[in-house]
């Protein structure tokens, strides 16, 4: 049995002018999955959350969330969704539970305290509940925010850039908190330019370049494209030629791409030969903000499913 | 109809209400200036409809500001909304345009029928009053400030900036509510302003509101229905297609 569907994108183009934001994009995203939105500034990720969302109508293609079409089904595609905008928006008029109440009613939530008490205590916002909004930090208008999006329980999350400007604390407190709600079934959309964070929370991504998903894989796959491991060595002195290792700006390291780890042994007996002393070694993993740069760099598009 | 809209139009007065001593008390001050400042210049010279100034003029101070703070209410709060952004929390929840519609317009009404209550208890203590056909009253008063809660929802939703809501506010608001027998009997107009008159709904409003005090009127108050009810209709009609396109609220 496959499983359901909570975001089908279907060949999906917004254009301001001349300017295609978004160019016919196709993205599928099952109940469930923990999927990460990566691009540049520009790329698309925020104009795609917002026709996800019915804040920015497309010019053609269709998006459904749960199943219901967010333009003809709006009402009930609205209440599949809960989008913590990027920008960090509050209303001044209210306090936090305030808020959390008038946005329950929003979504035609009634006696929803126990799950706003619930939202509070895993935000770390209890003890601000009865303080307006406007007298927050930003850190706590963030959480409000992200406790906004999730008074009605949506199935789909999509938080956009929520990490943005926020301190350590605020950031573990949230990925615990977002992970929870994930193994509870929860599918969470991420776009964050934080690629260790998408690293460590996604199990699938996309990444967009001037409105078009130039790759689109499991989070595994996209790390083994770059399959190769990186070692590290700070030296006394040039190490020999024929090796091949690449200098860096800042001075004694030196960096070797490998696959196996059995490569490493010889390099460093041709360095020992050499004469070389090695002062320290490290060796570092494929990062995702190797791909991400590749990708962005190159003009090629490998999407697969 | 339900929950959606209800919290919409609860969030609408609570805004408000939050902030009374800016959205009522201050606009009850100036109308009570006003009304000491006329009726001291005027009350011992004039009389219309057979009663003292000061007693005509109450129900156009009344009306007036009905229908400024209903017009008030919807297109300052959409305003701030839009530039705060905090509209988004109403943009991406399940609120058909419809309840978004009645909710503003409503909490309009309400803000408007508050302040020209308060405006009319602080006031009988400057004149005698008489209510010959209350019915006429409250009926005006909520249609008056449905039309006005009506257009600061478009108004709200045109401007981008404080400055543009200023200029529809200066330019046309406030013609329209001073050029419509508040302060005078139309029938005093030369022909040409009095002809003029006659296009302003608003007119309509006061004239009826008024009426429903003295059981005296420029025109019936059946016409005054006729035109108050015509307006609302084709203004609530616009209001709700510009809404249902999501024109400056979804790109």
């Amino acid at each position: 049995m496959a499983a359901s569907v909570a975001i089908r994108v279907h060949g999906v183009s917004k254009h301001f002018g001349a300017l295609k934001a978004l160019d016919e994009i196709n993205l599928e995203i099952p109940q469930g999955e923990f999927f990460g939105l990566l691009g540049p500034n520009g790329a698309g990720k925020t104009t795609l959350i917002s026709t996800l969302a019915g804040l920015t109508r497309p010019t053609a293609g269709k998006i459904s969330v749960m199943g219901y079409d967010v333009q003809t089904d709006y009402r009930q595609a609205r209440r599949q969704l809960g989008v913590v905008p990027q920008e960090l928006v509050f209303d001044p008029f209210f306090t936090v539970r305030e808020t959390l109440k008038i946005q329950s009613g929003y979504f035609g939530v009634k006696h929803n305290d126990a799950w706003i008490e619930e939202i509070l205590e895993n935000l770390d916002l209890t003890s601000k509940a009865n303080a307006n909004t406007r007298t927050l930090s930003g850190g706590m208008k963030r959480r409000v925010l992200i406790a906004q999006a999730l008074v009605h329980r949506p199935p789909v999350i999509v938080l956009d850039e929520p990490t943005a400007g926020v301190d350590v604390e605020l950031r573990q407190t949230l990925w615990r908190f977002i992970r929870r709600l994930n193994s509870d079934g929860h599918t969470i959309v991420l776009t964050t330019h934080y690629l260790e964070e998408a690293e460590s929370l996604c199990t699938r991504v996309a990444m967009l370049k001037a409105g078009q998903i130039v790759l689109l894989d499991s989070m595994d796959n996209v790390l083994r494209q770059v399959s190769s491991h990186t070692l590290r060595v700070k030296l006394d002195g040039a190490p020999p030629a024929g090796l091949a290792l690449t200098g860096e700006s800042s001075g004694a390291w030196y960096a070797m791409p490998f696959r196996q780890f059995d490569e490493i042994e010889p390099l460093l007996a041709r360095l020992r030969e050499a004469g070389c002393v090695v002062r320290e070694v490290e060796i570092g993993k494929p990062a995702l903000e190797d791909v991400f740069i590749r990708v962005m760099q190159s003009g090629d598009v490998a999407v697969s499913a | 109809m339900g929950r959606e809209f209800s919290t919409l139009f609860y969030k609408e007065t609570l805004r408000f209400w939050k902030v009374a001593f800016q959205t009522v008390a201050a606009p009850v001050l100036t109308a009570v200036l006003y009304l000491l400042i006329f009726s001291h210049v005027l009350d011992n010279h004039v009389r219309i409809h057979d009663v003292p100034y000061a007693a005509f003029l109450i129900p156009g101070l009344v009306m007036m500001s009905v229908l400024q703070n209903a017009f008030a209410n919807s297109s300052s709060s959409l305003i701030q909304s839009k530039v705060t952004g905090n509209i988004v929390f109403v943009l991406l929840a399940p609120v058909s345009y419809q309840s978004f519609f009645l909710a503003y317009v409503l909490a309009a009404v309400l803000r408007g029928f508050v302040v020209g209550v308060c405006v009319l208890l602080v006031t009988l203590w400057f004149a005698p009053m008489q209510f010959v056909a209350p019915w006429w009253i409250f009926v005006f008063a909520v249609l008056g400030g449905a039309v006005m809660g009506s257009l600061g929802v478009v108004a709200g939703i045109w401007a981008d900036k404080f400055d543009q809501l200023a200029a529809f506010q200066n330019f046309l608001i406030m013609p329209l509510t001073f050029l419509s027998g508040v302060f005078y009997l139309i029938h005093s107009l030369p022909s040409f302003w009095q002809n003029l008159s006659h296009w302003n709904p608003i007119f309509y409003m006061i004239d009826g509101f008024r009426f429903g005090f003295f059981g005296v009127s420029d025109v019936s108050p059946w016409q005054s229905l006729a035109v108050g009810s015509f307006s609302l209709s084709v203004l609530s009609a616009f209001t709700l297609v510009i809404l249902r396109r999501g024109y400056k609220l979804r790109a």
